[in-house]
């Protein structure tokens, strides 16, 4: 397939160096480098070195694909869209603006039991957390914890940097338009009976924005203390100091809104919601069997056709469920493949009638 | 000091007015400089004598750099950009992605150009102060350089550099001679001579130089170095005053104890001065499409803009509205429609990376670049000028040093190892299609060899054996014995007998035939011990003659501005030395008047034979059959030939002439062809003597080259100022022409009817072959010159085509060009014979203008440099024949063998690497940007990166300019396959064979 280029004619032209030792040798100096003889290397195409190439190719290719499809296959995960825009759906009745607070329930089954960590996302379609405007919308030296940029916020925040004089905590487009649903499971474990299913809310979000980029702003032991000064953003019902109970995930350092404040790179996307763990080996995670949901619709998407979901999920080595991997390696294998076999009846057809027909470049 | 009372109205002061519209720069029209008279020329303001090649200083540094710097159109693009993304509306980008790049090219020019200008400033200082001995008052006094003035007298000692262009006054040699090194001006080491005018070579003491007030008129600053015509008034009477009494500035004055010099031209006015800087820039197609692909990309990056722009407006008014809830609209902006035009400049900020603007090259003619160097370089020499964002400049550059580098154009003879004296022009070479080729110097060696001579109607020179056969090789007879002569050069030899017989025996004509030799030439004699003689020929054919005719007993022994010695066999005989009419490219001949001791006059002539020939007295008839008998045999062996004659002349008329001949020199406008006529008109009705001829060995590996480059489909002409007959012969024996060939034609019409005719029917014989061999049945149609051309592209058969001189001026007229051409490029190889230095560069030019194609011209004397300058690439030998051929090149090696290397190695793989550099650069860029374009459908054409800023920010310039670095600077084409699978061709001509495949 390749070979090494030795300039084999390295034949001085005469004796070397300057005869009768001129003062100064102008004779360029017999590097490799000088000389341009750095060893070199050129994939040379023939039937010898492309056939097998394809076939290794094919061969490898082929096995992951399947490996990656039958893996991501294995993967459960079902979608339950309540954004309510169907008049049967059951939350359609929240999509009025005078319906707030609204709760609405669905059912749904699932055919097959989950097993191992399940994780719950919400998702959200045709809303824009990359737009440009959006995403510079926020002021990360706040959200660290920085006690000035805590009262000034950035210009960026602009038009929710400022409400009624008060600097906004957390500023910005992106933590005015937090999700704000409630999600709750429950197991109809029969007719009227109904268990619901520990979600954890902590354990979603990444270690380092956790605890190195967003920190609540320094002060007094209390959390609304440390937010005096501050008014909530304008969507929000309750100010940032109040988003959980428990101190540690309360603040900037919660972690719904740490998962929120980072953006989505495409208009359709899912975001962790909770973990639901394994319990123990014996039972499944989430049995197969009758679920509801019960929402609390807060957050409207109906204005700019938007949707909503609930995305329940196990995952695999490979992350979670994502066919497109196997397929595209067992489409490249096949194609692979098969051009191996079609060049190689070229090939066997053809070989004597030219001397050259090995050469492809 | 004084002022001469009574002056010539023609000459006297200037009016006041006249003096003073005059600035000392542009629109000088004559100089007038008055010895030891400051006031009078303080007149003029003449430019003082110091010099700045700096262009900077303290203050004016910063604006006067940035202004520079911000004329590249990079510079000024990327300052654009960044004032875009100072609006927050638009900015997509924070601004310091932008700056940093920016100041980090600005900055690192900058301290390139801050320290390019110290060191200018450091050496102007330096040579502003050189002390030089100029006379103030009648003493003499130390004066820095810079202090010299116009009109001053100087005193110069041996080995000083001349400050300023000055007049030879007078000097420590009898006949005011010095001699002077001009290795800094033009490269020459060899010394040559300058004399004082007679009537100032007297003044050799300062107190009659204090008296000097003569005034010298003379042509306005220029920069031809080897001119120079002026008059100097003296004591009510002119004399002519030529290149020949001028020292120059930056010569070194050698072998002369002392000489005192008038300023003609001081500081920027000198020929130095005035020759250095205004480079003019070759640029290759390379360079022309990279232009066009960017102005390309360019436009498509705006057509990107627009459509983003446009998907934007109808983002924000489809679903930006709706989408409020959340992301409200800036309060400046209003409505969709002025959304999508932010938006459209934000994304010309995010997609610029896909426009390689570094790689846009400005198109300048000339720029002023201070070239001059006080250091052992040659000026004019291009100090490699590395524009630093420009990534096609590092690997020109990186090109430029493998082929000085290369030890296979390494000649070991001369130490000299190729050089690649411009940057900018490495990827052209494997383009080149036309050869066009000097012969003398550049397919041969240039070391010529007294070989055969024809005195009297009766050849000499050819060997024959004791039963008197004409001898064949490798059987030759022993050399004849020169050893009755002391003074003899035993270098040379000579193998038939018969001529030294004739000298000995007392022949006339074979006396005057060397005479002539000895005395007609302009060569140099240096005798350090008694009968040691070294000749200083400025051309090597005079050298190999006057070499022979002292091996035959007519020794030159020296010569004075007046007289010519030699030693005819054995005594000493003085010639006065009357007139040299010399030679130059257009005369083609060169003669001598001389009286000897009887006080008898006769002119003596040599030159080319179509031009003597046909000034000979008609009684020389018969004479001249048998001669021309003899001139076309030896260059039908390849010999170059003079003929030579000579004319008595008697005193009046030669008087009578010198007159006329004085006031020609005397002549302010157009001298040159006023002496020309006055010359033409005594070398007239001459006797012949007979002729020379001097062989001139083919260089080593000429054919082998030849025959490799014209596989590689590179058309070869050869341009050469020798004889039809020579230069056939030299054709056959480098390949060019070879017996197997179809046809050789022969243009040698006269007329323009006959060239017309001659070329037709060559171009018809052509075609009639083609279309017996193609069709098979002759087609009758009668062909426009369009299909000319087409047809004769693909003309069967190989053909060579031999012009003449005289025809070829009337092939390049203007109507007959485009024949001449189609005829011409059907042909495998083509000879113009007999064509001067401007025809070879109207040849080229021709070539040039029609063909589209890629042209190189190789040789190495003067007269090639008008055609090396023509053509697109110019490539000098570093020859016999001085160094003006390389100063004018692009490349310079000191072998024609090395051509095939440099093309078809060097070049083909600059533009292979070239190639690739540019569609990897481009490649990566799109890659990059293109992202951007694809992401703009999914953020609602926000204009949102997908990337980390300072990725976009370093990607260009550190994280992807290695590879690409590396790889136009490296990579290589592997020979070898081609080695094995042409295994009948030798390992460069597969090269070649692939080399126009690309």
């Amino acid at each position: 397939m390749a070979m090494n280029y030795n300039a084999k004619d390295e034949v001085d032209g005469g004796p070397p160096g300057a005869p009768g030792g001129a003062a100064k040798n102008r004779r360029p100096d017999n590097t490799a480098f000088k000389q341009q003889r750095l060893p070199a290397w050129q994939p040379i195409l023939t039937a010898g070195t492309v056939l097998p190439t394809f076939f290794i190719i094919g061969l490898i290719f082929i096995p992951i694909g399947i490996g990656i499809f039958v893996t991501s296959n294995n993967i459960r995960e079902i979608e339950i869209d309540y954004t309510g825009t169907e008049p049967s759906s059951p939350c359609n009745k929240c999509l009025f603006p005078n319906a707030t607070p609204c709760f609405c329930t669905i059912n749904f089954t699932l055919e097959q039991s989950f097993e191992g960590n399940v994780f719950m996302y919400y998702g959200l379609s045709n809303f824009y957390q990359n737009h440009r405007r959006y995403v510079k919308s926020r002021d990360d030296s706040q959200l660290n914890g920085d006690a000035s940029a805590l009262l000034n916020p950035s210009k960026e925040c602009e038009p929710y940097r400022r409400n009624e004089d008060k600097p906004i905590a957390p500023c910005g487009a992106i933590a005015n338009s937090m999700f704000n649903d409630t999600l709750e499971l429950f197991l109809i474990s029969n007719e009227s009976q109904s268990t619901p299913i520990p979600l954890q809310r902590k354990g979603i979000a990444w270690w380092t924005d956790k605890n190195v980029k967003f920190r609540n702003p320094p002060g007094g032991k209390d959390l609304e203390e440390r937010f005096k000064g501050t008014t909530k953003p304008v969507n929000w019902v309750k100010p940032v100091y109040m988003l959980d109970s428990d101190p540690n995930n309360s603040g900037f350092i919660n972690e719904d809104f740490i998962v929120w404040m980072r953006t989505a790179a495409l208009p359709t996307f899912r975001k962790l919601y909770r973990l639901i763990e394994r319990r123990n080996d014996l039972h499944p995670t989430l049995p197969a069997g009758q679920y509801y949901l019960n929402i609390t619709y807060n957050y409207p998407v109906h204005s700019f056709d938007g949707r909503k979901r609930m995305i329940l999920s196990t995952i695999s080595w490979m992350g979670g469920k994502n066919p497109f991997l196997g397929i595209a390696y067992i489409t490249i294998g096949s194609i692979s493949f098969l051009l191996g076999v079609v060049l190689l009846v070229i090939n066997h057809k053809y070989r004597n009638s030219s001397n050259t027909a090995d050469i492809t470049i | 000091m004084t002022v001469p009372k009574e002056m010539p109205e023609k000459w006297a002061p200037a009016p006041s007015s006249w003096s003073q519209k005059k600035p000392s720069w542009g629109t000088e029209e004559e100089r007038r400089a008055r010895a030891n008279n400051r006031e009078y020329n303080e007149k003029f303001q003449y430019a003082s004598n110091c010099i700045k090649t700096s262009k900077y200083n303290i203050l004016t540094f910063l604006p006067v750099n940035l202004f520079e710097q911000f004329q590249e159109v990079a510079n000024t693009y990327f300052l654009f950009l960044l004032i875009l993304q100072l609006i927050p509306q638009i900015s997509s980008l924070s601004w310091f992605t932008t700056i940093v790049p920016l100041v980090l090219v600005l900055t690192i020019t900058a301290v390139k150009d801050a320290t390019d200008d110290y060191f200018r400033h450091k050496s102007d200082n330096q040579v502003n102060n050189r002390q030089s001995q100029v006379l103030i008052n009648g003493i003499l006094q130390q004066e820095p350089w810079m202090n010299v003035c116009v009109g001053d007298i100087i005193k110069l000692e041996n080995n000083q550099f001349v400050a300023a262009d000055l007049l030879l006054l007078s000097s420590s040699e009898p006949h005011g001679l010095c001699y002077i090194e001009t290795a800094e001006l033009d490269g020459e080491t060899n010394m040559k001579v300058r004399q004082a005018i007679p009537v100032t070579s007297e003044l050799g003491h300062i107190s009659k130089l204090a008296k000097f007030d003569g005034e010298v008129i003379c042509e306005p600053p220029n920069n031809k170095l080897d001119k120079f015509s002026g008059t100097l008034y003296w004591k009510d009477s002119k004399f002519a005053l030529s290149n020949q009494n001028m020292l120059l500035r930056g010569c070194v004055l050698r072998n002369t104890e002392w000489c005192f010099g008038l300023v003609i031209f001081a500081g920027p006015d000198t020929k130095l001065m005035q020759n250095s800087g205004r480079t003019k820039f070759k640029r290759t197609s390379i360079d022309r499409l990279m232009n066009t692909l960017v102005l390309w990309i360019f436009g498509f990056l705006v057509c990107m803009g627009v459509i983003l722009a446009i998907g934007n407006a109808i983002w924000e008014h489809e679903v930006g509205t709706h989408f409020q809830v959340y992301l409200p609209w800036d309060e400046a902006v209003d409505s969709a429609f002025f959304s999508g035009f932010l938006s459209f400049w934000s994304y010309i900020i995010i997609l610029n990376t896909v426009v390689p603007i570094s790689l846009y090259v400005r198109w300048r003619e000339g720029g002023p670049s201070a070239r001059l160097r006080w250091g052992p370089q040659y000026p004019g020499v291009p100090q490699p000028d590395l524009p630093l964002p420009c990534s096609v400049e590092v690997i020109r550059l990186g090109h430029s040093y493998f082929i000085n580098w290369d030890k296979k154009m390494f000649c070991v003879k001369r130490q000299t190892p190729a050089e690649a004296r411009t940057t900018t022009l490495n990827e052209e070479l494997g383009q080149v299609e036309y050869i066009f080729s000097d012969k003398t110097g550049t397919l041969t060696q240039n070391i010529m060899v007294f070989n055969k001579c024809s005195i009297h109607g009766h050849s000499y020179g050819d060997m024959f054996d004791l039963l008197g056969h004409k001898a064949e090789l490798g059987e030759r007879p022993e050399p004849i014995d020169f050893s009755f002569n002391p003074l003899a050069d035993n270098k040379f030899v000579f193998w038939d007998p018969s001529l030294l017989e004739a000298v000995k025996t007392g022949d006339p004509h074979t006396h005057e035939f060397f005479r002539l030799l000895s005395l007609c030439h302009t060569v140099m004699s240096e005798e350090k011990d008694e009968g040691e003689l070294y000749y200083k020929a400025q051309s090597p054919d005079e050298g190999a003659l006057v070499t022979a005719a002292r091996n035959f007993g007519f020794v030159f022994r020296s010569r004075t501005p007046k007289t010519i010695t030699v030693q005819e066999l054995g005594s000493a005989i003085t010639y006065q030395l009357l007139a040299i009419l010399d030679f130059n490219n257009i005369r083609k001949r060169m003669s001598v008047i001389v009286r000897n001791p009887e006080g008898k006059i006769r002119l003596y002539c040599k030159g080319a034979d179509t031009i003597l020939l046909d000034r000979l007295h008609p009684s020389t008839h018969e004479l001249l059959s048998a001669t021309t008998d003899h001139l076309n045999e030896y260059a039908g062996e390849g010999l170059r030939t003079l003929v030579l004659a000579y004319k008595d002349l008697d005193e009046e008329y030669y008087e009578e002439w010198a007159v006329r001949r004085l006031q020609a020199s005397l002549a302010q406008d157009s001298r040159e062809d006023r002496l020309a006529s006055v010359y033409e008109e005594v070398e007239n009705d001459m006797m012949l003597l007979g002729a020379t001829a001097i062989e001139d060995k083919l260089q080593q590996g000429v054919p082998e080259t030849i025959a490799l480059l014209t596989l590689a489909n590179i058309k070869i002409w050869v341009l050469t100022g020798d004889k039809q007959e020579t230069a056939v012969n030299i054709g056959y024996s480098c390949k060019m022409l070879t017996d197997d060939m179809t046809e050789v034609f022969i243009v040698t019409g006269h007329t323009v009817l006959e060239v017309r005719e001659e070329l037709r029917k060559a171009r018809e014989k052509m075609l009639d072959a083609s279309r017996t061999v193609v069709n098979g049945f002759p087609c009758q149609e009668q062909l426009s010159t369009s299909k000319l051309t087409s047809v004769l592209e693909a003309v069967a058969g190989e053909y060579a085509l031999v012009i003449n001189g005289h025809s070829l001026a009337h092939a390049l007229e203007a109507d007959m060009e485009l024949e001449f051409l189609e005829t011409a490029c059907a042909c495998k190889a083509v000879i113009c014979c007999r064509v001067t230095p401007l025809q070879k560069a109207q040849v080229v030019e021709l070539v040039k203008k029609y063909k589209k194609a890629v042209t190189l011209a190789i040789g190495d004397g003067a007269n090639d440099v008008s055609m090396i300058k023509t053509a697109h690439i110019g490539v000098g030998i570093s020859g016999q024949e001085g160094i003006q051929a390389v100063l004018a090149s692009d490349y310079a090696f000191s072998q024609f063998k090395f051509l095939q290397r440099l093309l078809l190695v060097h070049g083909r793989w600059s533009y292979l690497r070239m190639c690739k550099f540019l569609c990897y650069f481009f490649y990566k860029n799109f890659a990059f940007t293109m992202v951007h374009f694809w992401f703009g459908f999914f953020c609602g054409f926000s204009a949102q990166t997908v990337y980390d800023q300072y990725f976009i920010t370093l990607y260009n310039i550190v994280y992807t300019s290695l590879p690409v670095l590396a790889m136009g600077v490296f990579d290589q084409l592997l020979g070898l396959l081609f080695h094995r699978t042409f295994p009948s061709s030798g390992a460069w001509s597969t090269q070649s064979c692939m080399s126009r495949a690309s």
